[in-house]
C-alpha cells in the first residue's frame, strides 16, 4: 500500500506527462504484479465492487471525531472529496502496517455480506494503522474513482515502456474484458483474453483543421467530402451476437441509445461503423442542444425519447465479415458501406452523405450552408485514405464552418450585478498551454438561467480561493465559447486576445482534459492571418 | 463598554482613540504586523513591534512615524494599557493586549501556535475579549510538524538535485521565505530573490539571527542554481526567469497545500502544506487558553468556525475584515515584490 501511495504522490506532485509516466514505469517495474493488476483496473475505471456505503464511512468518521454532521460537510465542500474529507478528519494512527494493495482489496471484498458492526471493527482498524495519503486511497478503494490525470493512453505508453509491447495491443488487452481477480499480469498485458473478447473498438481517426485553402490539396477528385456532424463520435460494434456502441471517450454507451439497439438483428457479425450519434428526425439531424438531452443519463424517460429521439449517422466501415478494413482505400471501405445499406433502410441509422461538388469553389459555397442543416461544416477525406490510429496529418482535414469556437474551462467566477447580483455569472475561462491552463476570455452571458444557478452551485461548493469577490473554481466546467475575430496581444499572457466572446454553449459532455490549445489558438491565429 | 468596535475603517478602540490594522489612514494604527493587509501607508502614527519597525519602513515609507514596543512592555494611551505579546505569525508579529478599568481585550493578528524556529512562539494571554483569525479553521486543516513537512521538502530538493532539476520553491518574502531560510539551511546553498534578499538584510540588521543566503544577480550562473535552492516571491511564479532556468520544478508552501484539489489547481511541481497561520487544533488550543468569554472570528472560515465555538459553548461573532482580502500572505502577489519584478524585466531588456 505505501509503494502505491507513492505513486499517487508522485502522480498528482507532477503536471508533467514524462514524469507521470517515470512513475508509472517505475512503480511497474518495482511492484508486486498482483498490485499491478489493480493499479490497471483502479486507473482504467474497473472499481472493485463497493462494500460498504461511503454515507456508512461518513458517519463513522463523525462518530470517532465526534465532528458536527454540518461541520464535516463544509470541510468536505472545502475538500471537495469525501474520502479525502475522512482521511483529513481522522485523528494521527496509532500503529502502521504495510499490506499491499491486493491485500486490502481482498479483505474488502470479504467484508461483502458482513453485518456492519464487523464492517465498522474493520473499517477503524485499518483507519488506525494508515497515513493520511494511505488513507484516502483506502476511502477510495471502498468509495470512489481514482481521478488522478492518468489517461488510458498514459497507462498504456507506461506499460509499453516497460515491458517492451506494442502499445496498441497492451491499450486493446486492457479496454477488453478481464477480471483482475481472476487474470496474472503476464496474461494481461499479453492479451491472452483478448481475441476472444467481442466488445474491443478501433482507435478513432482523428481529422485536424484544414489551415490552409482548399484549393491546396489540388484535385478534388482525389477527395471524398462529406458534412461534419456535430454531436457524439461513436463506434457501433456487432460481433457474436452481441451489440456495442462505443464513445470517443473509450466510454461503453450501448444501453444510453435504446433506439439504435434494433441493429442487434439488422447487422450481420463481424461489422464495426464508424459515426456519429446524433439527436435525428425524419432522417433530419437535429441540433446539439437537443441531443444534449439524451447525453450522461443513467435512466431514459418516454418524454426524453420522444424529444430527442437518437439517430447515428455512418461514416466509415473498419471491419466487415470479421476483417479488418482499415489498410484499405477510404474508397473501398465507402463501396462496401453503400452495399451494406442498400438493404438498409432505417430512419434511426443513415449512411452519412457524400457531397458532390465539380470544383472547390462549389464546395465552399455550399459550405457556407452547413449551418442550416445543423452541419459544423465539411469533411475532407482522401479517397486513398487508410483509417489510421488517431490524429494524422494530410489525409482527413476537418473545414469547419466557423473556425472561432473554442472549448474552455471556467477558472473563475465573480458575482453578477442587477438581477444577477446574487449569481456568479461573469466567468473567466482558460485552455490548455502544455500542462498549464491560460486565461484567454472572460465572458457574461449566454447561458439560461437554469444554467446559470447550476454553474452558481457549483462555484459556490467548489470555490478554491478568494480574491476580493472573484472565487477560483476547480477547473472542471467546459463551455464552448464563440469570439468574433483573434488577434495577437502583448497585454494578455496567452499573447492573444478574442473579440467577442461569449458563450455558445455549456459543454457537459466534456471534461477539462478535452479542452483546446493555446497552440489551437495560435494555429487559428496565424490562419487568420495569412486569410486576411 | 466594549473595548473594540469594528468600523469601516477597521479594529477601534473608543477610549482609547486608536485603530488596530486599520485599513483606511487613522491618526494612530497599532499595527500587528508587516503583512501588506494588516500595515497600510498614510497613518499619521504607527505602534509596533521593535522588529516590525524596520520592516514596514523598508516596505512602506522610510517616513513613517513609528513608535515600538518589544513583546512584554506597554504603553498607556488616553488611559488604555496597550501591549504586545508573540503571535507567532512571522518575524516581530505581535498579538495586541488592551486593558481598560480591568477590562481585557486581545486582538491577535495573524497567529500559529507552533514554534517555528524564527519568531517568537504564540503565548496565549488571557483576557475577557479575544478576537481571532481563521484562516484555516476547519478540522481538515490539521498540520504536521514543521520537521516532517521540511523533512519533505529536503529529501525533494536532493531529488531533484540528483536529476538535475533546479528547485524553486516560491514564498512570500516576508514571513514565509525567512522560515524556509532558517529551516533549510545547511546542507545546500540557499539563492534568494532580489526582494527576499534586501527583506532580509533588514531583519539581519535588526539583529535577527538569520542563516547566510545568496542574492541572485545577474552573475549567478544556472548551475550553481541547479546545485542549491531557489526561493522566489509569488510574483515571480510564472516568468519567464524561471522558466529558463536549468529544468526548475517549483514547489509551493502553504497551508493549502494540505488538500488535494488546491494542489492540482497550483499547477506546481510540489505542494507542501506550510502554514503560518494556526491550524485547526491551534486555533481551538490558543482560543481555550485565554479563558475569554467573547470571541471575534475574522478572516478565513469565519461562519463555520463562529457557529462552532458558539456550539462550544464560547460565544463568538463572525467579523467582516478586510483581513486575508487583498492580502491572503499564502498566495498573494505583493505590490513590493511585483515592483522589483517589473523593474528586473526592465532591466533584462535595456542588457
Amino acid at each position: 500500500m505505501k509503494r502505491f501511495a507513492k505513486l499517487i504522490q508522485q502522480l498528482e506532485l507532477s503536471n508533467k506527462t514524462n514524469d507521470k509516466i517515470a512513475a508509472l514505469v517505475d512503480y511497474f517495474n518495482h511492484a508486486d504484479d498482483q498490485d499491478k493488476i489493480w493499479v490497471i483496473a483502479l486507473f482504467t475505471g474497473k472499481k472493485p465492487k463497493r462494500p460498504i456505503k461511503s454515507a456508512l464511512l461518513k458517519y463513522w468518521a463523525i462518530d470517532i471525531t465526534q465532528t458536527p454532521e454540518w461541520l464535516f460537510s463544509e470541510s468536505y465542500s472545502n475538500v471537495g472529496d469525501l474520502s479525502e474529507t475522512i482521511a483529513l478528519l481522522l485523528p494521527p494512527a496509532e500503529n502502521t502496517s504495510d499490506f499491499s494493495l491486493h491485500k486490502w482489496i481482498e479483505d474488502l471484498h470479504d467484508l461483502e455480506g458482513k453485518d456492519d458492526e464487523t464492517k465498522k471493527v474493520f473499517i477503524l482498524n485499518a483507519w488506525n494503522h494508515l497515513e493520511t495519503q494511505e488513507r484516502f486511497i483506502f476511502n477510495k478503494l471502498i468509495s470512489g474513482n481514482f481521478r488522478i490525470g492518468v489517461s488510458n493512453k498514459m497507462l498504456v505508453n507506461a506499460l509499453a515502456k516497460q515491458s517492451s509491447l506494442d502499445s496498441a495491443q497492451i491499450m486493446h488487452s486492457i479496454m477488453g474484458k478481464w477480471n483482475p481477480y481472476e487474470i496474472t499480469f503476464h496474461e494481461l498485458i499479453n492479451g491472452t483474453h483478448v481475441n476472444t473478447d467481442n466488445s474491443w473498438p478501433y482507435p478513432f481517426c482523428l481529422a485536424y483543421a484544414l489551415e490552409q485553402e482548399p484549393e491546396k490539396l489540388v484535385d478534388l477528385s482525389e477527395w471524398q467530402a462529406e458534412w461534419k456532424w456535430d454531436g457524439i463520435r461513436g463506434q457501433i460494434v456487432k460481433r457474436n451476437g452481441e451489440l456495442f456502441i462505443w464513445s470517443r471517450g473509450e466510454e461503453l454507451v450501448t444501453d444510453q441509445f435504446p433506439e439504435l439497439h434494433f441493429l442487434i438483428d439488422v447487422l450481420p457479425d463481424g461489422v464495426v461503423l464508424d459515426g456519429e450519434i446524433l439527436a435525428v428526425q425524419d432522417k433530419q439531424v437535429l441540433s446539439f442542444s437537443t441531443l444534449q438531452q439524451r447525453l450522461n443519463r443513467k435512466t431514459i424517460n418516454k418524454k426524453q425519447l420522444d424529444d430527442a429521439p437518437i439517430g447515428f449517422f455512418v461514416y466509415d466501415i473498419l471491419e466487415y465479415e470479421t476483417n479488418d478494413f482499415r489498410e484499405h482505400p477510404l474508397s473501398e471501405r465507402r463501396a462496401i458501406l453503400e452495399q451494406l445499406f442498400e438493404n438498409l433502410d432505417e430512419s434511426a441509422v443513415i449512411l452519412s452523405p457524400v457531397i458532390n461538388c465539380k470544383n472547390w469553389e462549389e464546395l465552399a459555397t455550399l459550405r457556407q450552408t452547413s449551418r442550416s442543416i445543423n452541419s459544423e461544416g465539411i469533411m475532407l477525406k482522401k479517397l486513398s485514405s487508410h483509417y489510421h490510429s488517431g490524429r494524422k496529418r494530410g489525409d482527413w482535414w476537418k473545414w469547419k464552418i466557423n473556425p472561432y469556437t473554442v472549448d474552455a474551462v471556467m477558472i473563475y467566477a465573480q458575482k453578477g450585478s442587477g438581477r444577477r447580483a446574487n449569481f456568479f455569472t461573469d466567468y473567466t475561462f482558460a485552455v490548455r498551454d502544455g500542462e498549464n491552463l491560460v486565461t484567454i476570455a472572460k465572458a457574461y452571458s449566454g447561458l439560461t438561467d437554469k444554467e446559470i444557478k447550476e454553474v452558481n452551485s457549483f462555484v459556490t461548493r467548489n470555490a478554491i480561493e478568494k480574491f476580493g469577490p472573484v472565487r477560483t473554481v476547480k477547473p472542471e466546467l467546459v463551455f464552448e465559447i464563440a469570439f468574433e475575430g483573434i488577434a495577437e496581444s502583448k497585454r494578455h499572457k496567452a499573447g492573444l486576445a478574442l473579440r467577442f466572446p461569449r458563450i455558445l454553449r455549456w459543454r457537459k459532455d466534456k471534461k477539462a482534459a478535452e479542452i483546446n490549445t493555446l497552440e489551437d489558438l495560435r494555429q487559428l491565429l496565424e490562419s487568420t492571418f495569412i486569410n486576411g | 463598554m466594549a473595548l473594540i468596535e469594528f468600523t469601516k475603517r477597521g479594529i477601534y478602540c473608543k477610549q482609547g482613540d486608536f485603530y488596530v490594522d486599520p485599513w483606511w489612514p487613522v491618526d494612530y494604527a497599532v499595527t500587528t504586523h508587516g503583512h501588506s493587509d494588516h500595515v497600510r501607508f498614510g497613518n499619521k502614527y504607527y505602534l509596533c513591534h521593535t522588529l516590525t519597525k524596520p520592516i514596514i519602513k523598508r516596505r512602506i515609507s522610510e517616513d513613517l512615524n513609528v513608535e515600538t514596543l518589544n513583546y512584554g512592555e506597554s504603553i498607556v494611551r488616553n488611559g488604555v494599557n496597550i501591549s504586545f505579546y508573540p503571535a507567532g505569525h512571522i518575524i516581530g508579529s505581535a498579538q495586541v493586549r488592551l486593558e481598560y478599568k480591568g477590562e481585557v481585550c486581545v486582538i491577535s493578528g495573524d497567529y500559529k501556535t507552533e514554534d517555528d524556529g524564527i519568531s517568537d512562539v504564540f503565548e496565549p494571554v488571557k483576557c475577557h475579549s479575544f478576537v481571532s483569525e481563521s484562516t484555516f479553521g476547519l478540522p481538515v486543516y490539521k498540520w504536521q510538524k514543521q520537521e516532517v513537512v521540511f523533512n519533505g521538502i529536503k529529501s525533494w530538493v536532493n531529488d531533484n538535485i540528483q536529476q538535475q532539476k533546479t528547485s524553486v520553491l516560491i514564498a512570500y518574502s516576508l514571513g514565509k521565505a525567512q522560515r524556509l531560510i532558517k529551516n533549510l539551511a545547511g546542507d545546500v546553498p540557499i539563492y534568494v530573490h532580489n526582494s527576499i534578499a534586501n527583506l532580509n538584510e533588514v531583519i539581519i540588521d535588526a539583529g535577527v539571527n538569520l542563516p547566510e543566503t545568496i542574492r541572485i544577480t545577474p552573475e549567478t550562473t544556472k548551475d550553481e542554481l541547479q546545485k542549491g535552492i531557489v526561493i522566489v516571491p509569488p510574483a515571480m511564479r510564472d516568468s519567464r526567469w524561471i522558466k529558463n532556468l536549468s529544468h526548475p520544478v517549483t514547489g509551493i508552501c502553504s497551508g493549502w497545500m494540505q488538500v488535494r484539489a488546491h494542489r492540482r489547481w497550483q499547477s506546481a511541481d510540489a505542494g507542501f502544506a506550510l502554514s503560518d497561520h494556526a491550524d485547526w487544533t491551534g486555533l481551538m488550543d490558543a482560543i481555550t487558553a485565554t479563558g475569554a468569554e467573547k470571541v471575534y472570528v475574522t478572516h478565513g472560515f469565519t461562519a463555520a468556525f463562529s457557529r462552532f465555538l458558539n456550539d462550544e459553548g464560547i460565544e463568538s461573532e463572525e467579523v467582516m475584515t478586510k483581513f486575508g482580502q487583498e492580502d491572503d500572505e499564502e498566495n498573494k502577489v505583493d505590490l513590493a515584490d511585483a515592483e522589483n519584478h517589473h523593474v528586473e524585466t526592465e532591466n533584462k531588456k535595456s542588457e
